[in-house]
């Protein structure tokens, strides 16, 4: 195992619209904690699987195995979900024309949208937090230890009833969310760790489903972010919907197919149009080749010209904020020092033309930062600043983010008029203190309504709660003075308190947040309220440690059969008998610690065999069969004792 | 029961039980943190009410005092703590944006000293009275030519000659702006370093030069946004 030391270790976490992940600090480096099948990327794709026979509640997937049943079941998966996220009902409508899920049939205006899947209807924050969950499980079977405590990334112009949503998409998964970070910030500690750097850098994050732009100054250690702009509904999604578009459109024209009537067959087609954009990103060409349920073929060749001038409209999006965002830090493009990439998006080559072109890069001399996986980074910079807040390592002892609240919060005035009382760019957590009174002689309430945006009028601007100041002392009309606090803490969510000055009362305040769950909705809404319990935590680790060992006793079973057998000493046979012995008696308990150790002993016993193995494996690849061949058995071979989580064994 | 160490109005540490006075962030005698101080935004930098401030010197201490301060430093203290380095933190925030700005701070300082200082959130109405005297005729025109040209907008027709003109008044407006930049830090010098009733002719200037900045730059910004730039 890596460390023994595990305890009370916080993991950072990017819940992302396409994948998701979670890293840690290891020493003084972070590092991608991968999941069971090796991968480093969850894909943040939810299935839910038949109902059981017992009929019992069926269970839900997550990851590669939920995105499988994409194209098999697709009412029963969704994915994407972080584009739904603290959203009001007529928004995701919208959204959903894009998506093959729908809404349930009976919601009431202002309740928290909840999406159907299968026979049930979930929140927008319980589907992630069925992801969350998968990342808190890796990183306790990757620990050995239970994990409760997570920093998680949201994209820097996510507004309070997003971040809202996330925290309690957290707290359903059985996790305490320190902080939520800002993506683009995150990324900017990934790549200011190693080197304490002065100077001015953009960052520019282009997601699955979202994009940020942020400005940041570094200086000694402090990366205090100037200025931050987006827009959370636009990414490598939009892309892939454009293409999807095309290809459905000539599918029904040339071969009078609706494939939108049948949605295993538009997933079908998206995975294609996916992978045509991932190729053109090196490939001046890509092809459709899509068999149709006639049998039909529609195929249809994709250059990169044309491709290119299709996602013009999408990349030219991001111009707006990324003006915005130097005009707010009061700067010009050629006093930016670095760029930094981020998202998947940015891997296209038009994206990167863009990019240098705003900052006018090449013209400089100077090229973007993508050194860092750009799939990765958000979540190697919330590892740092889980490292930060648990303050476990002495690397990120000086370091010190200090970020901004990215659109200006208001409260409705006279007229619907917006009286903006914090302005974006803020550096939080910031505050802000008004006063109210009353208008008409004895009045008791007081209502308020605060929003969050940038426009002059509140009903164009994104309504976050309405409060109701109650309880005041009725005196003549203007003689009260409610003294209202107004603040936004580190993770950009607003905190409301307010006062009666002149009688000194305590003026109640009933919360109405017009988007998002009521604390007792959360609590209803948590998976497995005995998820954090040490029991039953030690029950699924001794679960998997049972499974670890039959699978390596299986193996073991069947190596007489292999040539290489014939081939270890008296002794080393011997040895791996004992340890197979040893570990059928110890798999009996209920000690996972002594069942790794165990399990371990035989793994190390049966090494040289395996070592055997390879080799024989290979010479017979290099006795006239094709390399492809030879791959595929020598993975079958040579994996059979070793496939379990080899991260975890030295 | 507590000692009483400083003159200031006398809090006891909530840790130590030690007095002090409410103006610090952290106890004198056991450094703990403590709830958010009572003075002004200077008093957060331990500085003297001024208009013309050491702006490099002001970041190393923001910076200084956000190391010390800052949530992240309190993830894992105690309840108290935690809600005190947010409250704190807010507090530094929000004195370092008003500071670092000279017009806000000039705001600030003139309002601390009892001045009405007119409101960015105003209404239309307020505007039009705000308009300043020796402006009157060129802002009547000016608002006309506006109008004229978001019309033209709104129909897609362009109109070379009104644009022309537009650029020309906001080159005008941009100037007059300046000017009144260059009054405003004389007369901070002139608060900073006199006292009494010179002072408080600076003041009085100051509060005039403040309304007339905050009137130009709403001018400038209304032409700006109807020139695109």
């Amino acid at each position: 195992m890596k460390e023994q030391m595990s305890e009370g270790r916080v993991v950072g976490i990017d819940l992302g619209t396409t994948n998701s992940l979670v890293a840690y600090m290891e020493g003084d480096k972070p590092v991608v904690i991968p999941g069971v099948d090796g991968s480093n990327l969850v894909p943040s794709v939810v299935a839910l699987d038949p109902i059981p026979k017992d009929g019992g509640r069926p269970t839900v997937t997550v990851g590669n195995s939920a995105r499988k049943a994409l194209i098999e079941t697709p009412e029963r998966v969704i994915y994407s979900v972080k584009r739904l996220m603290g959203r009001g009902l007529e928004e995701i409508q919208e959204e959903l024309k894009l998506f093959p899920f729908h809404l349930a049939g009976d919601l009431e205006e202002g309740e928290v949208p909840r999406i159907q899947l299968g026979e049930l209807r979930f929140t927008p924050p319980e589907i992630s937090a069925y992801i969350l969950r998968q990342l808190k499980r890796n990183a306790e079977r990757f620990f050995s230890a239970p994990v409760t405590q997570a920093v998680i990334t949201v994209p820097a112009y996510f507004n309070d009833a997003q971040r809202q949503a996330t925290k309690d998409a957290g707290r359903m998964a059985g996790l305490e969310v320190l902080r939520l970070v800002n993506e683009p910030t995150a990324a900017a500690l990934a790549y200011g760790l190693d080197r304490a750097k002065t100077g001015t850098i953009a960052v520019y994050d282009l997601g699955g489903g979202t994009f940020d732009i942020s400005i940041l100054k570094l200086r000694d250690g402090i990366f205090e972010v100037q200025s931050t702009n987006g827009d959370t509904h636009l990414g490598g999604d939009d892309i892939d919907n454009l293409l999807l578009a095309i290809a459905l459109n000539e599918i029904h024209a040339e071969h009078g197919i609706d494939l939108r009537l049948h949605p295993g067959a538009v997933q079908a087609v998206r995975k294609a149009a996916i992978e045509i954009k991932i190729q053109l990103s090196t490939e001046p060409i890509a092809h459709f080749d899509i068999e149709l349920p006639n049998g039909d073929r529609y195929q249809r060749e994709i250059p990169r010209a044309v491709f290119e001038m299709l996602i013009e409209p999408v990349l030219k999006r991001t111009v707006g904020p990324c003006k915005q965002a130097l005009a707010d830090a009061g700067i010009t493009p050629e006093q930016i020092d670095e760029v930094v990439l981020v998202g998947g998006s940015t891997r296209i080559p038009a994206v990167r033309e863009l990019v240098d072109e705003l900052f006018h890069l090449t013209a400089r001399g100077k090229r973007p930062h993508t050194e860092l996986n750009p799939d990765e980074v958000v979540a190697l910079g919330a590892a740092v600043q889980a490292s930060i807040l648990a303050g476990a390592s002495k690397s990120t002892d000086e370091l010190l983010l200090l970020d901004v609240t990215p659109l200006s919060l208001g409260i409705e005035a006279l007229g619907g008029t917006v009286a903006r009382i914090i302005q974006r760019n803020s550096t939080i957590p910031a505050s802000a203190t008004e006063h109210f009174t009353t208008g008409v002689d004895g009045q008791t309430n007081v209502a308020i309504h605060v929003v969050q945006g940038e426009r002059e009028l509140a009903a164009d601007c994104r309504s976050l709660a309405r409060f109701d100041l109650k309880g005041i002392p009725p005196m003549s009309a203007g003689l009260p003075r409610i003294e209202v606090k107004f603040l936004i803490d580190a993770d950009g969510i607003l905190h409301v308190t307010a006062r009666e000055q002149r009688s000194g009362t305590e003026a109640q305040i009933e919360v109405k947040p017009t988007y998002g769950l009521t604390d007792e909705q959360v609590e209803s809404m948590i998976l497995d309220s005995f998820d954090n319990a040490e029991a039953d935590f030690a029950k699924r680790l001794l679960i998997e440690a049972r499974t670890e060992a039959e699978t390596i006793l299986a193996a073991v079973e069947r190596a007489p059969q292999n040539p290489a057998w014939a081939q270890l000493t008296g002794d080393e046979k011997t040895a791996i008998k004992l340890a197979r012995d040893y570990l059928n008696k110890v798999k009996q308990s209920d000690n996972a610690a002594a069942i790794r150790e165990a399990t371990q002993i035989l793994d190390h016993a049966t090494r040289r065999f395996a070592e055997l193995m390879m080799e024989a494996a290979v010479s017979s690849a290099l006795r006239g069969k094709t390399m492809n061949t030879a791959g595929e058995e020598l993975a079958e071979t040579v994996s059979a004792p070793h496939e379990f989580a080899p991260a975890e064994f030295k | 029961m507590f000692k009483v160490v400083d003159s200031a109005v006398p809090v006891a540490c909530w840790s130590c039980s030690i007095g002090h006075n409410d103006s610090t962030l952290f106890c004198p005698h056991c450094s703990k943190i403590q709830p958010p101080p009572g003075g002004d935004y200077f008093s957060v930098f331990s500085l003297e009410p001024k208009l013309n401030l050491d702006l490099n010197a002001l970041e190393h201490e923001f910076h200084r005092l956000s190391r010390k301060l800052h949530p992240d430093r309190f993830a894992r203290a105690l309840e108290n703590e935690k809600q005190w380095s947010l409250a704190d933190t807010a507090l530094l925030n929000d004195a370092y944006r008003t500071l670092k700005d000279p017009i806000r701070r000039t705001e600030y300082l003139l309002k601390l000293l009892g001045a009405e200082i007119g409101e960015e959130r105003e209404s239309k109405a307020e505007k039009v009275a705000h308009v300043p005297a020796d402006l009157l005729e060129e802002v009547f025109e000016l608002n006309m030519q506006l109008e004229e040209m978001r019309a033209a907008r709104a129909t897609g027709e362009a109109d070379p000659a009104l644009e022309a003109s537009l650029a020309e008044a906001k080159e005008k407006f941009e100037g007059l702006l300046k000017a009144v930049d260059e009054d405003l830090h004389a007369e901070w010098k002139e608060w900073d370093e006199s006292d009494g009733a010179k002072r408080g002719a600076a003041q009085k200037k100051l509060v005039a030069l403040l309304d007339r900045r905050r009137y130009l730059s709403n001018l400038v910004r209304d032409v700006n946004e109807v020139l695109g730039a």
